[in-house]
């Protein structure tokens, strides 16, 4: 459980990252917060020859309220999310769910773009960003653009972010006074990736979205129950059993701790309580 | 009275008392010193390629890519360690029947579980190791693998050793009085249940390692060493690798941990000392965290066919079970993997009164990691047998589970006595624990308290276990089968000419307050202040012949032995002071470091005053006086087999019906370890016992799949007790002294583990009962309970 040898470079600018994505993109990975990469260059399952550390770039851990959205940096750590009062305020959501993700430890050192990046099917805030209907930019030697969050994850460590790209930003759009938010996860030990976890938006208008992480290949959103839940200002038991039923048409993908039947089972649950428990 | 039974005539110091382990702050300082911090000169690194078929045939290894890899100073393969090894085998002569083939350190021409070490790259560093390991071309031909434990001994399952004639390795039965009849009573009532508990391992905090070095001219070999026993370990090391035993040192220092994982012998510890001396350079091995989940020892893996037969009035007719244990494709050397299993057979509602007993153990070979002794060998699963299935009987009966265990448990005024099972007890507590402990966990106000919530659609449940456990073990547990493990353990006591005292111990210390104990028991036997005594164990080349810690001895036997020593050294230093002072030995008596008067406590002789007239003024003594300030006592239990403790734990549940997650709300431990030496220290013992007990009942489990590969070694996916799954742990004690030792006391470390699987099963299934649906599988995973539930 040693990495192979491999390079480090720690470039302070984005463009200095860039350049180096560019030359050698089959052979350079990104290095965030590490608490994934470091584990799986340990175990041989990631080899780069050079890891290209980025979080010597001071605007990527900065946290801006512009006027229609909060845009976070890619190295925002978790600890930064979970103390930020302007995260707290406009994404109250954020604040809901970081606690559940690991343990202090690894909050201390995990970012966002690096759990967006990964794209765990299991991680809490891909489905945060989901619910939240956020985008990402992401950067290249082209450009930069922004992607809808809801093309953003293609599958289990699959994104729309190709491997000479980097996420800069999340933008996500500030909560207003009446939107409303649920989240629920369950797993074994307090700070596991969840056997199954939902987000829910529920905005003025009684639009609703619903992600679900833990449960498929991916985190994803499902149309049949938002379709049941918007609309409603509060949910009935009868609405609550019918968007439960819509939960059937998820594809379950099966993990060490819970085969597809019981993530099944356990979707329907979390749907409930975090229903419950919205606000 | 004189003789070593004074030594409790009058207040003690420091026996009996918290008092803060010494080596806490050191440790706590980051100042421990654990193999893996040994850098030797001209070290290097021994990287061990493991298979990767849990069954296979070596075809071919090809080393000549890796061989020209950077850093790499050898390859040996499988065959070319067995060249200066002999074999071991895993077997013991008072278990007779058990067979087990002969075991290299490498495989040689079969693979035999996933993780074997195949070869084996010694390597300036382990990165560049592991970098080589690739480079290593191995033709496997993958073979069946055996896995299930049941269809291992079907006669159409693959054979893992081609000279037998199926996978069972051992086979015990017991009977005694006549189940079958009893059973078939009209006024018994039967029950019958299949339990299972899974596969789990020790997790130690420091993975097992050696630095093993070999000096040329005075041919020896040095094993540093993270385990508990280390005399045994030498007579290992001497005997299959053909030296002379007073050539083998083993030394271990800080040990991170160990809960019977490390007592073992592992075929890469064993290569990595033939290197070491076929290289004539240190050789270091860690295990990473990996090779530790696919190479320690595992631990249970037991499907057990049960049965009970109760009256109405609740007392227990008779209990029979059939149990298969799953142990690996060896048993493993030298304890054999056979005593888990036989003392499930000897244990099984030992702390209850009845007559008919029916018990097979059928041990068998698989294709999985070894299983061996690991903390409460066996106990777990004897407890969970009797005290699950007498909970269930209860619910069958309409019974109060604290009743029925009234009504069976051994009366406390019955010893000595003898089990079902023929195990010899003595001065145990059973109902003086049970007593106790529903007074501490306020039972009446827990069943009220079940009541409200079930109105609100909320299942809480308590459960309860009375146990007991082997401790202080005998000749009869080891020795007698043949096994190079010593009963008896010693002490020396030796007075420095500062007048402080140098006290060595053949037990040892791996992290559990072992070295604490011995110097209270030391310092306040002998009489001077603990500060002024320095421990040392773990060197064959400097503390007593002895064997070490494992199976809740070290307090017991060590300290006992610590007693005799420093009771002598103080006879020893009073008859000297008895001539320098030109008094009676007997009117004087040594306390905080002086010499006194008995009588009024003045004092006449500080004890380096004493010390430094002989060693350095002898002139001043009489010429017909040598004295000795030095003295060595040895001990062995010698009246009783094991010297078993007992007690009596509860937990308090709440299960959540819609997820299958268990949430354990409190537990309580009333432990009967004869005498207390350090309350803390045991409390903790205790406490750490049951959150290891936490982890088999509810988390921990070696999970495999069909083709023997384990699916979840990494503490990601393994998943241990964390401080968010610990809960409350209340400890309280009943103190009933051995008889066996004028120190009184028993063991204590193993209880918690023995007994919480139990006392949480129970608890679970008291929760369930409303809902008619019960869990018989350990670890109670939310997917098993909600199985159990009908919601998937
Ligand atoms: C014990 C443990 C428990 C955990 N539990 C949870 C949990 O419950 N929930 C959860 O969500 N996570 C959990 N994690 C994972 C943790 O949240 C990771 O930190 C996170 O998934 C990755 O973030 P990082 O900053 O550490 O990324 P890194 O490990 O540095 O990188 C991860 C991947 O993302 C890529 N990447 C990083 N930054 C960017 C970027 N800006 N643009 C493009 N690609 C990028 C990297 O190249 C790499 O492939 C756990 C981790 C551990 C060790």
């Amino acid at each position: 459980m040693k990495a192979p040898d491999f390079s480090y470079e720690k470039p302070n600018s984005i463009p200095g990252i860039l350049s180096l994505l560019e030359k050698d993109e089959l052979e350079c990975q990104l290095l965030a917060g590490g608490q994934s990469l470091m584990p799986m260059m340990n175990f041989r399952m990631a080899t780069p020859k050079t890891i290209v550390d980025i979080s010597g770039v001071s605007e990527l851990s900065l946290i801006t309220d512009t006027p229609k959205a909060i845009e976070i940096g890619a190295m925002v750590r978790y600890c930064e999310l979970q103390d930020s009062d302007v995260i707290q305020k406009f994404c109250p959501l954020i604040t809901m769910v970081i606690p559940h993700i690991a343990h202090p430890a690894i909050r201390n050192r995990g970012t966002i773009g690096g759990s967006i990046g990964l794209s765990d099917p299991a991680a809490e805030l891909p489905a945060v960003l989901l619910a939240l209907d956020g985008k990402v930019e992401v950067s290249s030697n082209k450009g930069i653009r922004e992607e809808p969050a809801n093309k953003f994850f293609k599958g289990i460590y699959e994104t729309a972010c190709s491997s000479n790209e980097l996420i800069t930003k999340i933008i996500l759009p500030k909560a207003l006074p009446k939107q409303k938010f649920g989240f629920y996860e369950i797993s074994r030990r307090h700070g596991d990736y969840a056997m199954a976890g939902v987000c829910i938006a529920q905005d003025q208008d009684l639009t609703v979205r619903v992600a679900f992480f833990g449960v498929a290949e991916k985190a994803l959103r499902i149309a049949s129950i938002e379709k049941v839940l918007s609309g409603n200002s509060d949910f009935s038991q009868s609405i609550i059993e019918n968007a439960q039923n819509a939960a059937e048409d998820i594809q379950f993908e099966g993990d060490m701790n819970a085969g597809p039947e019981v993530k099944k089972h356990l979707a329907k649950v979390v749907l409930e309580r975090a229903l419950e428990g919205i606000k | 009275m004189t003789g070593p039974a004074t030594v409790f005539d009058k207040p003690t110091d420091y026996i009996g008392k918290s008092i803060p382990r010494s080596d806490a702050s050191r440790l706590l300082r980051g100042k421990g010193h654990y193999v893996d911090d040994i850098q030797l000169p001209r070290m290097v690194h021994a990287v061990f390629l493991r298979s990767p078929h849990a069954h296979a045939r070596i075809i071919s290894i090809d080393i000549k890519e890796a061989e020209k890899a950077k850093g790499v100073i050898a390859i040996y393969t499988g065959n070319d360690i067995a060249k200066h090894v002999k074999p071991y085998v895993g077997v013991l002569s008072h278990l007779p029947g058990l067979r087990s083939p002969a075991q290299y350190p490498l495989a040689l021409d079969v693979a035999r579980w996933q993780g074997e070490p195949v070869a084996v790259v010694v390597c300036s560093s382990r990165a560049l190791g592991e970098d080589a390991l690739e480079l290593i071309n191995i033709t496997y031909e993958p073979l069946p693998a055996v896995t299930d434990t049941l269809d291992a001994l079907s006669s159409e399952s693959p054979l893992i050793h081609g000279e037998y004639d199926s996978n069972l390795a051992w086979k015990r039965e017991v009977e005694v009085g006549s189940l079958d009849k009893a059973l078939s009573g009209d006024d018994v009532i039967v029950i019958e249940r299949q339990m299972k508990f899974g596969r789990h391992t020790g997790v130690t905090l420091e993975t097992r390692a050696t630095v093993c070095d070999y000096v040329p001219g005075d041919d020896e070999l040095i094993m540093y060493y993270a385990g508990q026993a280390p005399h045994m370990l030498q007579f290992i090391l001497a005997k299959h690798l053909s030296m002379l035993e007073e050539n083998v040192r083993v030394v271990a220092h800080d040990i991170g941990g160990s809960f019977g994982i490390k007592v073992h012998t592992y075929g890469d510890e064993i290569a990595t000392a033939i290197i070491a001396k076929l290289l004539k350079r240190p050789v270091k091995f860690t295990a990473d965290r990996l090779e530790s989940f696919v190479t320690d020892i595992h631990a249970r893996d037991h499907v057990v066919n049960v049965k009970i037969g109760v009256r109405k009035d609740g007392s227990i007719v008779g209990i029979g079970f059939n149990d298969f244990t799953g142990i690996g494709p060896f048993s493993m050397y030298p304890r054999t993997s056979a005593i888990e299993c036989n003392q499930i057979l000897n244990l099984t509602g030992a702390p209850y009164q009845f007559e008919h007993y029916q018990a097979v153990g059928n041990v068998v070979f698989q294709n999985k990691t070894l299983m061996c002794q690991y903390r409460a060998v066996g106990h777990p699963i004897a407890m969970a047998i009797s005290d699950c299935m007498l909970e269930e009987a209860a619910r069958v009966i309409g019974m109060d589970p604290v009743q029925i265990r009234k009504k069976n448990l051994i009366p406390d005024d019955a010893y000595p006595t003898k089990s079902a099972t023929g195990m010899r007890f003595d001065d145990l507590s059973h109902h003086a624990c049970l007593d106790k402990l529903l007074e501490i966990m306020n039972y009446d106000k827990l069943l009220s308290d079940q009541e409200e919530h079930r109105k609100k659609g909320i299942y809480r449940g308590i459960g309860f276990v009375s146990l007991v456990e082997v401790t202080n073990p005998s000749p009869m547990f080891y020795g007698i089968g043949g096994a190079p493990i010593a009963s008896q353990d010693g002490a020396t006591v030796r007075l420095d000419a500062a007048g402080a005292l140098h006290v060595s111990s053949s037990v040892t210390e791996q992290g559990q307050g072992t070295n604490a104990i011995l110097q209270q028991i030391a310092a306040d036997v002998f009489g001077v202040s603990i500060e002024r005594v320095k421990v040392t164990t773990g060197d064959t080349a400097t503390v007593p012949y002895g064997g070490g810690t494992w199976a809740s001895r070290g307090a017991g036997i060590g300290g006992e032995a610590m007693l005799q020593a420093a009771y002598a050294l103080k006879e020893q230093v009073l008859s000297t002071a008895a001539v320098i002072l030109q008094a009676k030995a007997e009117e004087l008596d040594i306390a905080s470091g002086e010499v006194v008067l008995k009588s009024s406590g003045e004092q006449k002789i500080s004890l380096g005053d004493l010390a430094k007239i002989v060693y350095y003024r002898g002139n001043e003594l009489p010429n017909d006086l040598q004295p000795e300030l030095i003295a060595t006592r040895h001990y062995r239990v010698t009246d009783f087999p094991f010297v078993f403790t007992n007690g009596a734990m509860a937990a308090h549940v709440e299960v959540d019906t819609n997820t299958g997650l268990i949430k354990i709300l409190h537990f309580w431990a009333v432990e009967d370890c004869g005498r207390v030496i350090n309350p803390q220290l045991v409390d903790d013992q205790i406490r750490g016992g049951v959150v290891q007990g936490i982890g088999g009942a509810l988390y921990e489990e070696c999970v495999y799949d069909a083709d023997g590969q384990m699916q979840n070694a990494s503490m990601a996916d393994y998943l241990v007790p964390m401080a968010s799954e610990m809960p409350e742990i209340t400890v309280a004690h009943v103190e009933t002294f051995t008889k066996t030792s004028v120190l009184g006391a028993k063991g204590a470390g193993e209880a918690g583990t023995g007994g919480a699987p139990a006392a949480i099963m129970n608890a679970v299934n008291n929760a369930l009962s409303p809902l008619n649906c019960g869990i018989w599988q350990m670890p109670m995973t939310p997917e098993r309970v909600l199985r159990a539930l009908g919601k998937i």
